[in-house]
């Protein structure tokens, strides 16, 4: 049975069984939950469609959110964060260069001087 | 002070090549420099193993005499045929860049951004 | 007979099967493809299995040495030297074993999925050659006990990796990321080659141990130092020298991305053996352990956040390999900064020092599989560009599957095996200055985020009509992809054991130089 024992780091214990046994338990009791649904609808009419409040729904392609417009807010919030950050990531090779060698002298002057 | 001048020769030499690497922009040059760059720290680990009076280390039943260290003439060897086969690899990919895009000017390659 | 020759050659056959395989990979290629397949595939399986017999033998019966050109592979010391070891010498110690079994594991299921992933596509030959070289320097990186010889490592290592990295040419833009890659490893491994020659002038000895053994700590020590640290800091992607890290592992082929994060690692091994080894307790540790700590969090809240506005798949994960050496940065660094004291030591260095060094197998497993399931959907569709994806994940069920074991993986989510360093290395950098741990925390949610992301743009959402066509990735790619889910699941549900074996032995043998030296020049 060495092969569950818990994962000691310095100041606790954490026990992969343990969460092994109350996910089944979980997925168990949601299962129950879940065989007693509807079962008779029918298919390909009007009750599988979503219901937009009577509207006409849009082609599949346009109500898709795509990648670029998922965290827009979060992307807004740090703004000032990425107008510098952003512009810092030229794409120019001496830039990268500059920054190895720039890093290294002031590693060299800090550690050689102190 | 005399036997002291490779090592003031080395010390050149780098802050040369750096000079070039940092500040020139077309392709080619700054491959120069990487060559200059490569050249200082061969004659580096040469110049180490230089032994006041010596010979060459060639002699299968050695007379007893001083002789020049043969391990940094190994390492140099080595090094030199690295250089070789980098610069010959960095040449192809700036033909290939020319025939790409039309330039080797390194604030122009700016496709792969932020 | 044969299995007396592979175990007492061992060391030596998991470098040079590669290194003949990728030599003769041409002319067996002139055949027919289907042959040059069954060797490449054959290569790669034997020297993942040598690799490991390696790696159980070491980790049974301690350090072994290999010496080239003696009478007997054990004769370190030549007789009439003088008690220096005087030949080139492969010193295989824990952690070295350890770095093997990753190696060989991504190796192979890497091998298994290129075989059908880069099908169509030309020069194929030469495509396997530098394949079979690269895994070949990245043993080698990890065995040698040598400084030199480390060094022709990394030069071969660049240039293979910077030759795959420019196989797709796309316009020129593959062409630029591997001249800008190219050029960064030059001028780390001339760097490297510098303190080489400060070291070798002062003390006239290449091996590790010798010099671990004659080291005091002067003027041009500190130099040395400085200039090993910054070359393989640059080599792994630590910011701020990590701006190759995305154009690189963008456009590259896929599978040759996740073999380039384990050459990554195997320069983060670098830093460790040459500031654990042969540095030990002579250098300023509490600076430069502090200067790791800082390019740690440096590395993992820049990568995160440079990440999240990405609408570039591999651009995205790219940028999270670079987050997550900033955690290995992190646990290592707090290790090194309490080495001199021992009770700190004992409380949480040990501790912090096997999250950051356990990261680093989770980190090549679920970044593997996660370049693996990109490079899947790139195949099927054809462009890597997230804003024209969606609803995948009703033709392509087995690749989402996959693509969830590793994103939870990577964001920290028990019970996989990212869970598990993480919480090593939360609990003890809390000990150590609860700030960083916070900073540790929010990382991991915002990694968590950029997942989230990920996931909902490709495969959530209605089937979209211009993708109907879309089927399955091939047989032979999700085996190499549930090889390695495979083995995010096992390590995420047994972790203490995988430490016991694997990592435990491997801090110890880093924290331990006096082990290191006794076997190469044997207690003398």
């Amino acid at each position: 049975m060495e092969l569950y024992t818990p994962l000691s780091t310095g100041s606790g214990y954490w026990n992969p069984l343990m969460w092994l046994i109350a996910t089944i338990l979980t997925l168990i009791i949601a299962y129950i939950i879940w065989v007693r649904g509807e079962k008779n609808y029918k298919r390909g009419t009007e009750q599988t469609k979503p219901f937009i409040s009577g509207n006409p729904e849009p082609p599949k392609g346009v109500v898709h959110i795509r990648a670029g417009n998922l965290y827009w807010g979060f992307i807004d919030a740090l703004d000032r964060y990425y107008r510098y950050l952003i512009p810092l990531h030229t794409g120019i090779m001496t830039d990268y260069l500059l920054w190895i060698f720039g890093i290294t002298a002031g590693l060299l002057v800090v550690l050689v001087v102190v | 002070m005399f036997w002291n001048l490779p090592y003031f020769t080395v010390v050149i030499l780098t802050f040369i090549a750096i000079l070039i690497i940092l500040t020139k922009k077309n392709l080619v040059k700054i491959l120069l420099g990487i060559n200059i760059l490569e050249s200082a720290v061969n004659l580096l680990i040469i110049s180490i193993g230089y032994r006041e009076g010596g010979v060459a280390p060639i002699f299968t039943l050695a007379p007893s005499m001083t002789m020049v260290l043969p391990t940094p003439q190994a390492l140099v060897l080595t090094s030199i045929v690295i250089g070789v086969a980098t610069s010959a690899l960095l040449l192809s990919f700036t033909m290939v860049i020319y025939r790409k895009y039309g330039t080797v000017d390194v604030e122009k390659m700016k496709e792969l951004r932020e | 007979m044969i299995t007396d020759f592979v175990i007492k050659n061992a060391p030596i056959l998991v470098v040079a099967i590669p290194l003949i395989g990728a030599f003769l990979c041409p002319l067996v290629g002139r055949i027919s493809p289907m042959w040059r397949k069954t060797w490449v595939l054959g290569i790669v399986t034997v020297t993942s299995l040598i690799a490991i017999l390696l790696a159980s033998m070491v980790l049974t019966h301690g350090a072994i040495t290999y010496v080239f050109g003696a009478s007997t592979s054990d004769l370190t010391v030549p007789i009439d030297s003088g008690g220096i070891p005087v030949r080139i010498i492969f010193t295989v110690d824990a952690m070295s074993a350890f770095m093997e079994v990753i190696t060989a594991l991504v190796g192979f299921s890497v091998i298994l999925y290129s075989m059908v992933a880069d099908k169509e596509r030309s020069n194929l030959e030469q495509y396997y050659t530098l394949f079979l070289l690269l895994i070949c320097s990245v043993m080698g990186m990890v065995t040698t006990g040598d400084l030199f010889n480390f060094f022709v490592f990394i030069e071969i290592s660049s240039m293979a990796s910077a030759g795959l990295v420019a196989y797709r040419v796309e316009k020129g833009r593959a062409i630029e990321a591997a001249i800008k890659y190219f050029m960064v490893s030059t001028i780390a491994a001339i760097f490297f080659l510098f303190a080489i020659a400060i070291l070798y002038g002062q003390y006239n000895a290449l091996n590790i141990a010798m010099l671990a053994e004659r080291l005091q700590f002067t003027l041009l020590d500190k130099i040395a130092l400085i200039l090993i640290v910054m070359a393989l800091a640059t080599k792994c992607g630590a910011v701020p020298m990590h701006f190759w890290t995305p154009d690189a592992y963008t456009l590259a082929p896929s599978s040759v991305t996740a073999m380039l994060v384990v050459t990554s690692q195997a320069s983060l091994y670098g830093l460790f053996r040459f500031v654990f080894t042969l540095y030990h307790l002579h250098l300023n540790y509490v600076m430069i352990g502090w200067f790791l700590i800082i390019i740690g969090v440096l590395s993992m809240v820049i990568g995160v956040t440079m990440a999240i506005p990405q609408k570039d798949v591999k651009r995205l994960m790219a940028y999270h390999a670079i987050s997550q050496t900033g955690y290995m940065l992190l646990g290592v660094g707090v290790g090194l900064a309490v080495l001199g004291d021992s009770t700190q030591l004992t409380r949480f260095g040990i501790i912090a020092m096997e999250g950051g060094i356990f990261h680093i197998i989770n980190h090549a497993m679920y970044k593997g599989l996660l370049f693996l399931t990109a490079g899947a959907i790139i195949f099927r569709i054809g462009s890597r560009d997230m804003n024209r994806m969606g609803g995948l994940g009703h033709s392509m069920k087995y690749t989402m599957i996959f693509f969830i074991i590793g994103a939870l993986s990577i964001a920290g989510i028990p019970p996989f095996n990212g869970f598990a360093s993480k919480l090593l290395i939360y609990e003890s950098v809390y000990l150590f200055n609860p700030f960083l741990a916070i900073i540790a925390m929010v990382v991991s949610i915002l990694t968590l985020a950029s997942f989230v992301k990920v996931f909902h743009s490709i495969f959530m959402g209605p089937p979209l009509p211009e993708y109907s066509n879309v089927k399955e990735a091939p047989l032979p790619m999700l085996i190499g992809m549930g090889i390695l889910a495979l083995g995010i699941l096992l390590f995420g549900l047994f972790p203490q054991t995988v430490i016991d074996t694997l990592v435990h032995p491997a801090t110890a043998a880093l924290l331990n130089q006096s082990s290191y030296v006794n076997a190469v020049i044997g207690g003398v």
